[in-house]
């Protein structure tokens, strides 16, 4: 079905595509980027790879279903937002934050919003993979 | 510039109601993505028309004598894009589940259909 | 401790079904247990009670609308909790033995235990909201149960019946609760009843009074909304028992008495109530003549009562309050009791019509002792607290404030007819002749203990009703007519014409008896050739009436052509929204600030309209897709053009899906078809032009009108508050994270609906 120069590319592309979304997922509190952008990113990837080498193999190639990635989002994005009411800090969905020293000397900021954001990112990479993979099928 | 966008967003409503009243279920699916492009738009330039000045701000809180673009249309837009995407692609899996069940694009026998 | 009661009850409804299926043979005594405790911690109070101290509990409920929740527990409530709770658990235990033979009891003690806790609730609430809640779950749970059996059809509509009209009735009621608000600022009963001057003073006098009274009389069927009433015996018989005696139609009663001081001023709040309480209990015990059912029986002289009580409020006299709180009591005694030895007849004998039983006393004799004094009281003769309570009735009609004549003449005609009904259930059923082969057997003693401790009550109160003024009359009775007393009641009044009322009502009553086959043929002549109308007909008429009138604008309306549905959508849209131009003007200083469009938005401008056009016009599906996708492109490039750069790169990539998404999906439809003619594309384009110019008007107005923008807040705190550059991306995870948790649960959705759509196989036709 697919051109052999298509079904390379896509097969290299797939994990070059998921780390930049990483990358974009990280940077997008301070840059351009963020879930949303990440997540379609990633969800390409796993759909051009399905596209070069059938749902069917790419479904198998993949440990975690497309659904539990969703679920997965859901949860961690809930979960951010309890931080803060079960720390006694403030209401659901209040951002907690802490800074971790790392052991060369600089800190990096860490808060539930950017667990909020990775929510964020598995849900809609696991949507469009899910989505696709389903019409593909057909 | 206001007068310019502004026409273009109503052009976009107008094509995407033209494609609402046709019969054919494909155009219905293609009227609302039509209809999310205009609105997506509308919202975007209730904030203004800024060039260059994405909106960022630096670490010592922002300053204003540089503004910046309002941000909260683009993050309202941002969802309704993703969100967008979830409902087209629902629609479009909609109408293909339609046609594999009654055998017909055409809305007007699906009100046939329904009197009997 | 009132809302540990309370809630007390609402977990037992709760736990109800367990208690069920643990033990099915004692679940009657066992869920007896947490109302009889609730009976008794409320009855340690009565000395509290009547020496003025009332608890009061307050519970914010909705502070940021001024709702409370609160509960009171006054000499009013006090009378109407002991009851609830009271006979309550006595019902309870013979429920448990009676419905053994029924399916699905989990669920009927669960609504019965509800149905109690609701009613308790009711008349502990001491704001109206509270109330007006508690009144709808009273009207709920009495829907359940009425329908209980519902494989029925006939129980069906009883109980379909008995919630439209109490449900009318509670909408009139709230109605009239929010106009008290209007008036008072507050929804405190204490406050509001406290003040009738206020409200005696308002244009809103009346409209609260009529609806005030559409809510009670629809509850407590009163005429014209009596016949749900006798529908509602569909219901099993522990269920009748309760909702006849303390629960359900009292509560009209209690709420009348309980805003009797802040209307009585009112002329016609005492003319209604006298008026539509006399008539109704003539109705409901002329109805009750010609009936052979004994539940009908049963159920028609309740509607009798609850006229009685209703014109008792109404007389607003000394003697008429202190009757109507004795009179409440001494019916739901003795109602419990007839109503469960109905149901305890029906159970032995298989039927319980009047005229295929009788000659009981033989096969059971406690269950007759119990009935035939409970029949005494009924009947009001001496030594039960029915005498006291009827001879109080006569002295309150001899005292009436206005057309006494006419109030003593139809209650003397009622009492009687009362008495000719129960004369025919001792005599006919319980006494007479036995006509049964097989010998019915006594009663188990599940289904006799409440039914024997509710008449030895009554027995006691009649031989010693002194007890009864200081503990629980007259605390009541200052609740419903300010600075009341209560007279000491007494069996023995001596030789009156009082006296001589009633004696006149037995020789009636008996006369009535003697000559039965003639009283009855008479009554059912007068009601087949005089008073045709059935109210219960007429009621359901109305209900297909509707169904026709609104199946037919359904018809008209839902056509089923869809592109119709939405043109109606846009032309009505294009009107409100050229509405919203009347009387618009731009500003004068508008032109100056326009700014001019730059080459490279004229550029990207004119790649969304040729790209629509083709797509508008495209005979191919992939041309219109592929053309649609780039004005989405065109769009995203307005983004980055204006300072969007997140939104163009999404805009770009979620285009890019829609296109091969578009493509795998349209492939497996047919082709494009031309449908449409030439006149209806012309018609089509006229429609979409008006409203897209509309919709630019629109965009062009919300650009060129700058309110002051919440966005400052953002821009201002992004850094400072939540460690984030990207503002858009801040406002997305921290400001309005709530938004996108919502959004992505969106999300979620469409991908779960669109597994279904496509994984789903239907049944071939």
């Amino acid at each position: 079905m697919a051109s052999e120069i298509f079904k390379i590319a896509a097969v290299q592309l797939r994990p070059i595509l998921l780390v930049l979304s990483l990358i974009v997922l990280y940077r997008g509190h301070n840059e351009p980027g963020g879930g949303f952008i990440g997540g379609i990113m990633a969800g390409m990837g796993f759909v051009l790879y399905a596209m070069a080498v059938g749902v069917e193999k790419a479904r198998k190639s993949r440990t975690i279903k497309p659904v539990s990635f969703m679920g997965l989002g859901l949860f961690f994005a809930l979960i951010s937002g309890l931080f803060a009411p079960f720390s006694g800090v403030g209401l659901f969905m209040q951002g907690v934050w802490t800074e971790i020293e790392l052991p060369w000397g600089s800190a990096i900021k860490l808060g539930t919003p950017l667990l909020f954001d990775a929510g964020v990112y598995l849900l809609v990479t696991g949507m469009i993979t899910s989505i696709m993979y389903a019409i593909m099928e057909e | 510039m206001e007068v310019f966008i502004a026409l273009i967003i109503g052009f976009l409503y107008g094509a995407s109601v033209y494609m609402f009243l046709r019969r054919s279920i494909v155009k219905l699916v293609l009227g609302i993505i039509f209809l999310s492009h205009a609105t997506n738009l509308l919202l975007f330039s209730t904030g203004g028309f800024l060039r260059g000045s994405p909106p960022f701000v630096d670490e010592v809180g922002s300053d204003a004598s540089l503004p910046v673009a309002d941000p909260l249309p683009q993050a309202l837009v941002l969802t309704a894009l993703v969100i967008s995407l979830g409902v087209t692609a629902f629609s479009l899996v909609l109408i293909y589940r339609f046609y594999k069940e009654t055998g017909s694009v055409d809305l007007d026998e699906l009100a046939q259909m329904e009197k009997k | 401790m009132l809302l540990t009661l309370l809630l007390g009850l609402f977990v037992l409804s709760l736990l109800a079904p367990l208690i069920n299926t643990f033990s099915r043979r004692f679940s009657g005594w066992l869920l007896s247990v947490v109302p009889f405790i609730v009976f008794i911690l409320l009855a340690v109070k009565i000395p509290q009670v009547s020496g003025g101290y009332y608890s009061t509990e307050e519970y914010s409920w909705i502070p940021e609308l001024g709702l409370i929740f609160s509960l009171r527990l006054d000499g009013l409530s006090q009378i109407f909790a002991l009851l609830v709770t009271g006979i309550g658990s006595l019902i309870l235990i013979y429920a448990g033995y009676y419905m053994r033979s029924y399916d699905k009891t989990s669920r009927f003690f669960g609504y019965l235990v509800f149905f109690m806790a609701s009613m308790l609730g009711l008349v502990l609430a001491a704001d109206l909201l509270t109330l007006f809640v508690f009144w709808e779950f009273t009207s709920l749970s009495s829907f359940l149960l009425i329908g209980f059996k519902h494989e029925r059809p006939e129980a069906r509509q009883a109980a379909l019946q008995a919630l439209l009209i109490t449900g009318l009735g509670g909408l009139a009621l709230l109605a009239g609760f929010i106009l008290l608000y209007k008036v008072y600022g507050t929804f405190e009963l204490a406050t509001i009843i406290g003040n009738p001057e206020l409200l005696a003073s308002s244009p809103l006098l009346l409209p609260v009074m009529i609806l005030v009274l559409i809510g009670a009389f629809t509850k407590s069927a009163i005429f014209p909304f009596h016949f749900w009433l006798p529908g509602a015996m569909q219901a099993p018989s522990p269920v009748s028992a309760y909702l006849h005696s303390a629960t359900m139609v009292k509560a009209g009663i209690y709420l009348l008495a309980r805003l009797n001081p802040l209307m009585m001023s009112s002329e016609w709040w005492v003319y209604s109530l006298s008026l539509f309480g006399v008539f109704t209990m003539f109705v409901g015990a002329w109805m009750s003549i010609t009936q052979n059912d004994l539940k009908k029986v049963l159920a028609y002289t309740t509607v009798s009562a609850l006229g009685t009580l209703v014109m008792l409020i109404g007389s607003s006299t000394d003697f008429a309050v202190n009757a109507m709180l004795v009179f409440l009591l001494v019916h739901a005694f003795y109602k419990a009791t007839l109503f469960m030895m109905a149901g305890n007849i029906e159970k032995k004998t298989g039927t319980r019509m009047i005229d295929e039983v009788g000659g009981l006393y033989r096969y059971m004799p406690v269950a007759s002792a119990i009935s035939l004094l409970a029949l005494l009281s009924m009947s009001g003769i001496p030594p039960m607290l029915g005498f006291i309570s009827k001879e109080l009735i006569y002295e309150a009609g001899i005292n009436a404030p206005s057309a006494a004549g006419i109030i003593l003449l139809l209650g003397f005609l009622s009492n009687a007819f009362i008495l000719f009904a129960s004369a025919r259930i001792a005599l006919d059923v319980f006494l007479g002749k036995p006509m049964f082969e097989k010998q019915p057997k006594e009663p188990d003693i599940s289904l006799l203990t409440g039914p024997a401790i509710l008449v030895i009550i009554s027995l006691l109160l009649g031989l010693l009703p002194g007890r009864l003024t200081d503990s629980l009359l007259n605390p009541a009775m200052i609740h419903i007519l300010p600075g009341s007393e209560a007279m000491k009641l007494k069996l023995w009044h001596g030789f009156n014409d009082i006296l001589l009322l009633s004696f006149l009502t037995i020789v009636a009553g008996v006369l009535m008896y003697i000559f039965k086959a003639r009283v009855t043929a008479l009554v059912s002549y007068a009601n087949l050739k005089y008073f045709k109308a059935r109210f219960s007909d007429g009621f359901f008429g109305l209900i297909d009436g509707f169904m026709y009138l609104t199946s037919r604008k359904t018809a008209i309306v839902q056509h089923g052509y869809h592109r119709f549905y939405l043109m109606t959508i846009f032309v009505v849209a294009s009107v409100l929204i050229a509405l919203t131009f009347y009387g618009w003007k731009p500003k004068a200083e508008l032109a100056q600030n326009l700014q001019a469009p730059t080459f490279t938005v004229l550029v990207f401008g004119t790649l969304i309209v040729v790209s629509t056009i083709t797509t508008l016009l495209a005979k191919s599906r992939l041309v219109a897709l592929i053309s649609i996708g780039l004005t989405g492109l065109g769009i995203g490039l307005i983004f980055i053009e204006y300072s969007g750069i997140d939104l163009a790169i999404t805009m770009i990539m979620v285009e890019t899906m829609m296109v091969v998404l578009g493509t795998i999906v349209v492939f497996h439809l047919p082709r494009y078809l031309d449908f449409s003619d030439l006149r209806s594309r012309q018609r089509d384009v006229v429609i979409a032009s008006v409203f897209g110019l509309l919709m630019a008007f629109l965009a062009f107005r919300s650009f060129t009108n700058p309110e002051t923008k919440i966005s400052e807040y953002f821009v201002e705190n992004s850094y400072l508050l939540a460690y984030g550059k990207n503002v858009v991306n801040v406002i997305l995870v921290d400001f309005r994270a709530l938004d996108t948790l919502g959004e992505i649960t969106v999300l979620l959705l469409a991908a779960f609906g669109i597994y279904a759509l496509l994984k789903l196989k239907t049944e071939p036709k």
